[in-house]
């Protein structure tokens, strides 16, 4: 068995004497896809700054490439973790380039700044996302949709092995929601970027990831493919909602067929 | 395929105008050659009068270009003695100022934030206020009490809204930092208020001090914050790409391999020695540390590889202009006239700009 990109093992994670995540098991494997569900507070977000190294765990092993992330230095997890930001700010006024370059910030020479290497990774990584026609634009005068693509270009000039997202649809339309989603699934298949994704959308997550881990008051309550994971059953315990809500609006109405839930990964 | 083609055409729907900024090569040469220029005719211009030619002249000759003397003995002692050594504070304490101001801000990601946010004004204040007081006359290197305790003052102001003001607390950090600089500002303020009342007839000494001012330069003075000076603000120069990435916030720039706790520590305790170092020699001058920044961001974006050396150029091109005014207006304190000519200036500018930008 090839050693996990990221690995939590028994992770319990406190804020202070309050259980946020209560012995955690998560290994994502190279190349791999999944997607993070569950209710607001079940310790989705927590996950991700822990594999980061931002939270340190009350207890249990927390590894990034095999190695435990309280041994790595920012720039070392930086280089095996990419992370786009959940809001999605970009407060100043700069292009869309130099967004894009902070990417660089942990393989860039200290002292001499980005090197050709960097630029052309970049480049890469502004052409990767297909925003080459933004590239010279202010940053603050994008749509949402827009910057969560710009962000996302960021994390991939980071180039590191995992990329990891916290609610990355949030706030967007329908139209944005599907182009970030297929983007993700696209560095997934043709670069093996592994992603590891936060989601409320249960529909998009069901859709898009062929694994879902589903989290519930700090525990994994279910790990799986979506059909499997997404039983009515389980969204009815998990959410306290019928799932026949996200099947079927209220009004009877036919919606997208393929953006129900149960229908399983691609 | 399918997805560059909807991200390109998503991004075609909106081609705006490129927001290119200039080269900063060319931004800064022009600003070291502004620079020169200034300096020339600040050095030029006093109650004595000497010709530009023969400044240039006896600044060609002393840095060891051999040209022919043109000027008196006096002259050359004016120059030499008593004001270039002031136009070279003048250009160490705005560059400074400008650089720590330009610190603070990007790790406070406050554009209110300026070099004496965090105390360092009131720290220094007090220190001199007490010096003031005290009748002890001695000088080592030409820096007296007051220098010594402004100094002083500033760095323990700094620390201690270091160590009550990080993590902890209700806030978040930098709230907390900022509410913190405030609180001990303000004590420091009553104390400094107190000792201005107990002053006396010294009070004169302390206005002095608290408005700014160059005509107290010296070689030896401008050698003890000179190398303090330069080298705070080169090393603060090269954690630019720590600002940079704080730039997107905390967390944003932890993910990206900064650690922010110790860069933060860091860059504050090198912009706090620049503070401390520019105000010791030239007292508390106002505005150069907020306004410079902002002028070069207006121009350039927020990228701190371009911001700081050119903030530094710019402040230093400022205050050696104000130091020229007033020394014109007959030794008024030169924070009166930064604050009198930058202020106007400054909201003409911020009226003037469309390209709006936040920190």
């Amino acid at each position: 068995m090839t050693t996990p990109i990221a690995e939590l093992a028994g992770v319990t994670v406190a804020y202070r004497d309050r259980l946020v995540v209560r012995g955690v098991d998560l290994a994502i494997a190279p190349g791999e896809r999944v997607a993070l569900v569950g209710p607001n507070g079940a310790g989705k977000s927590t996950l991700l700054r822990v594999l980061a190294g931002l939270v340190v765990p009350r207890d249990g092993r927390v590894t990034l490439g095999g190695d435990p992330v309280a041994s790595l230095s920012r720039s070392a997890i930086a280089r095996r973790l990419a992370a786009v930001p959940g809001q999605g700010t970009l407060p100043f006024a700069t292009r869309v380039e130099e967004v894009v370059a902070l990417g660089r910030l942990p393989h860039e020479d200290p002292f001499r700044g980005p090197g050709p290497a960097d630029r052309a990774a970049v480049d890469a990584a502004i052409e990767r996302v297909g925003i080459a026609s933004l590239h010279e634009r202010d940053a603050r005068e994008l749509s949402l949709g827009e910057r969560q693509l710009v962000l996302i270009a960021l994390a991939v000039a980071q180039a590191a092995p995992l990329m990891v997202l916290d609610e990355p649809t949030v706030h967007l339309d329908l139209r944005h929601q599907v182009a970030v989603m297929e983007l993700l699934a696209d560095l997934n298949r043709r670069d093996g970027v592994a992603v590891l994704a936060v989601l409320h959308d249960l529909a998009l997550a069901a859709h898009f990831f062929p694994r879902l881990v589903l989290l519930d008051g700090g525990r994994v309550v279910a790990d799986g493919p979506p059909s499997r994971v997404l039983s009515p059953e389980r969204v009815r315990a998990t959410f306290g909602v019928d799932p026949a809500f996200l099947a079927r609006p209220a009004s009877g109405d036919a919606i997208a067929a393929d953006l129900t839930v149960g229908t399983g990964g691609r | 395929m399918s997805i560059a083609g909807r991200s390109l055409a998503l991004a075609r729907a909106h081609v705006g105008r490129p927001a290119r900024a200039p080269g900063t090569a060319a931004l800064a040469l022009a600003g070291v050659g502004v620079l020169a220029v200034v300096v020339v005719l600040a050095v030029a211009t006093g109650s004595v009068a000497v010709a530009p030619a023969d400044t240039l002249g006896i600044l060609l000759r002393a840095i060891g270009v051999p040209v022919a003397r043109t000027w008196s003995p006096a002259a050359e002692t004016i120059v030499l003695e008593l004001r270039l050594p002031r136009v070279l504070t003048a250009i160490m304490v705005g560059g400074g100022l400008a650089v720590a101001g330009a610190a603070f801000q990007g790790l406070l990601r406050n554009p209110l934030a300026d070099p004496y946010v965090l105390g360092t004004a009131s720290g220094a204040a007090l220190g001199a206020a007490i010096a003031v007081l005290i009748p002890i006359r001695a000088a080592f290197l030409d820096l007296g009490l007051l220098h010594v305790l402004s100094f002083a003052g500033a760095l323990a102001a700094v620390a201690v809204v270091y160590r009550l003001g990080r993590g902890g607390g209700p806030f978040a950090p930098l709230t907390g930092l900022l509410l913190t600089g405030y609180a001990v500002s303000s004590l420091l303020a009553a104390g400094l208020a107190m000792t201005m009342f107990l002053a006396g007839s010294n009070l004169r000494q302390i206005f002095a001090f608290l408005l700014g001012g160059l005509e107290g330069s010296s070689w030896l003075r401008l050698a003890f914050a000179a190398p303090l000076i330069a080298g705070g603000s080169i090393a603060i120069a090269a954690r630019a790409r720590v600002l940079n990435g704080l730039l997107l916030g905390e967390e944003a720039a932890a993910h990206l391999g900064v650690e922010v706790r110790r860069e933060r520590a860091i860059l504050m305790a090198l912009a706090s020695l620049v503070t401390a170092a520019s105000v010791a020699v030239a007292g508390l001058v106002g505005f150069i540390g907020l306004v410079a920044p902002h002028l070069v961001r207006l121009v350039v974006g927020p990228d701190a590889r371009r911001v700081l050396p050119l903030a530094a150029i710019l402040g230093a091109i400022l205050l050696v202009l104000a130091d020229l005014g007033a020394r014109l207006l007959g030794e008024i304190p030169v924070g009166v006239v930064t604050a009198v000519v930058g202020a106007p200036f400054f909201l003409a500018l911020l009226r003037g700009t469309r390209s709006a930008y936040e920190l």
